[in-house]
């Protein structure tokens, strides 16, 4: 990979010296093809990180470390000899991996980043409730995880009486395109009834989604909003690819809510995420097909579809099981 | 929930994805008792560290219960509290000398799988920084001793953790950490006859899931 020492200021923040180490005692790392490297990559929230301490993780198999700085600048490099709740002093970091912040979450990556994220304008809507959800470990590869969020099939199933209720079980017909211009799988007019669609709803409604996939490992929704029919309710899931088989969600929730509070609208977004769970850890295999032929799908997996078809092309290989050449 | 008239107003302070505060959730279904909840954020807002939380309990942990004024801690201990002041059957919690002793027992078991199956399960769901292997191993060793209790009892006729022929709260206290331990990377596959008592359990009438615990199958086992 290459080195970067370009630096910039404002929401593109630093960008150090990628140092490629080899940790003593680090397990035998998975291959990362060169569209995951360049990708910028999900690490952790960032109030999480305190100022001076060490927070550690695990990304595409490599041990990181992450602190901040004393203006609260978020400092990322690979990991060496710190432990997580360590004191330091950002000053004596000098191989950096570049580092750029996103509604609520640090990013880091292993290769050239893009000069920005991908957008989400509605996170910057000054009344809108903004908020991370807790960082959870998923034993399942990140893909696998972006699929599960774009599938409406299982909500009367698993989120039963929230998200959906028997016998309104039908996903109707919507559409998906791949957005050339934006490089990002689109599926709207996805419509499901749904008994309590947000914390803020007080009956039974049809609910509509659009679901974007941005990144490939990250997904947007945007469903109608129970307090203001004008606007969109957004709840984004981040996923941080730590192996091949196993990723760390990171939720958003950006909310049209005046009245709930944070922990209100945390403990909802949670409820449902526990619910996805073990479901998710029951997927085998961990990492995601990518032939067509190797599961099954039905009418309501045309968005799954497209977002296979979609990290195919791209030649995204970690994290899912490529189609044969 | 809401306020009854009936009984004092109970307030759970409460963290949905934790199944310490679960097991109270789940009696108070059972027991048909209507509650308040107020949410307290320990994932990822550590809340139960805060000045607030630790006023009410300065152990720093969940759940913890408001009865009108009393304030208890200690999943176990309050189980026993609402089951002696408000079951009525008097079979949840029964004062039979002996039976007090073996539930007792049980409760003590039960924070053993919390602090083997639950701690596996933040490791790999919540980064704590526990010694993942050694919590699995314990959970594996305590599930081995439950399924071979659980196998002689089905012989003996006995379906539950102590010897009434009905559910206590020893069971309501050992059963979330038992059906959370996949999270914590603990399979449940070698254990038959723990996985027949967790069904029993999820069809007890008034039984209520929490996130990642899922209904009994409607067929029966």
């Amino acid at each position: 990979m290459e080195s970067r020492k370009a630096k910039f200021i404002g929401e593109t923040v630093l960008s150090g010296y990628a140092v490629v180490r080899q940790i003593p005692g680090a397990k035998m790392t998975s291959p990362i093809d060169p569209i995951t490297a360049d990708l910028w990559q999900v690490i952790a929230a960032t109030d999480e990180v305190a100022i001076g301490v060490v927070e550690t993780t695990l990304l595409l198999d490599q041990p990181i470390a992450i602190t901040r700085d004393k203006d609260g600048l978020p400092v990322v490099w690979r990991r060496t000899s710190e432990a997580r709740g360590d004191e330091i002093d950002p000053e004596t970091i000098f191989d950096r991996l570049p580092v750029i912040t996103g509604y609520g979450y640090i990013w880091t990556s292993f290769g050239n980043p893009p000069k920005e994220l991908f957008p989400i304008p509605e996170y910057a809507e000054a009344d809108r409730k903004n908020m991370s959800c807790g960082s959870i470990g998923l034993y399942v590869s990140a893909p696998r995880a972006v699929e599960n969020f774009l599938d409406m099939g299982h909500f009367p199933y698993v989120h039963t009486d929230i998200l959906g209720a028997e016998p309104h079980t039908e996903v109707k017909e919507y559409d998906v395109e791949v957005s050339e211009e934006r490089d990002e799988v689109l599926a709207t007019r996805c419509r499901f009834f749904q008994p309590r669609a947000a914390l803020s709803a007080t009956e039974g409604q049809e609910v509509e989604y659009v679901y974007r996939v941005p990144h490939p490992f990250c997904s947007v929704l945007y469903k109608s909003c129970p307090e203001d029919d004008s606007r969109r309710d957004v709840i984004a899931i981040f996923l941080q690819p730590m192996t091949e088989e196993r990723c760390r969600a990171h939720l958003l929730q950006s909310m049209v809510d005046s009245t709930s509070t944070i922990t209100d609208l945390r403990r909802f977004q949670q409820t449902i995420f526990g619910q996805d769970k073990p479901i998710l850890e029951n997927q085998y295999p961990k990492r995601l097909p990518l032939d067509p032929r190797s599961e099954t799908p039905i009418r309501a997996d045309k968005s799954a579809i497209a977002y296979r078809r979609w990290l195919s092309q791209k030649g995204i290989t970690y994290g899912v099981i490529p189609m044969a050449s | 929930m809401g306020s009854a008239s009936t009984q004092m107003t109970i307030t759970l302070y409460d963290f949905e994805l934790s199944g310490n505060c679960y097991k109270l959730r789940l009696l108070m279904s059972i027991l048909k008792l209507r509650y308040d909840i107020i949410p307290v954020d320990f994932y990822p807002g550590r809340q139960h560290k805060a000045d607030w939380f630790l006023r009410l309990n300065p152990f720093g942990q969940l759940p913890v219960i408001k009865d009108d004024e009393l304030v208890l801690s200690d999943s176990g201990a309050i189980l026993a509290y609402l089951a002696k002041k408000y079951d009525e059957t008097g079979l949840w919690f029964p004062d039979d000398p002996a039976i007090t002793a073996e539930v007792l027992r049980w409760h003590a078991i039960a924070d053993d799988i919390t602090a083997t199956s639950s701690s596996a399960r933040l490791v790999l769901g919540m980064f704590y920084e526990f010694d993942l292997e050694k919590a699995q191993q314990g959970a594996h060793r305590i599930f081995r001793l439950m399924d071979e209790h659980l196998w002689f009892g089905e012989r003996e006729g006995r379906d539950w953790l102590c010897s009434p022929d009905h559910p206590t709260t020893a069971d309501i206290a050992c059963f979330p950490y038992v059906m959370l331990s996949e999270e914590g990377g603990i399979s449940r596959q070698d254990y038959p006859a723990l996985r027949r008592w967790t069904d029993r359990v999820r069809r007890i009438p008034g039984f209520v899931v929490m996130s990642g615990i899922f209904p009994a199958g409607r067929a029966a086992s």
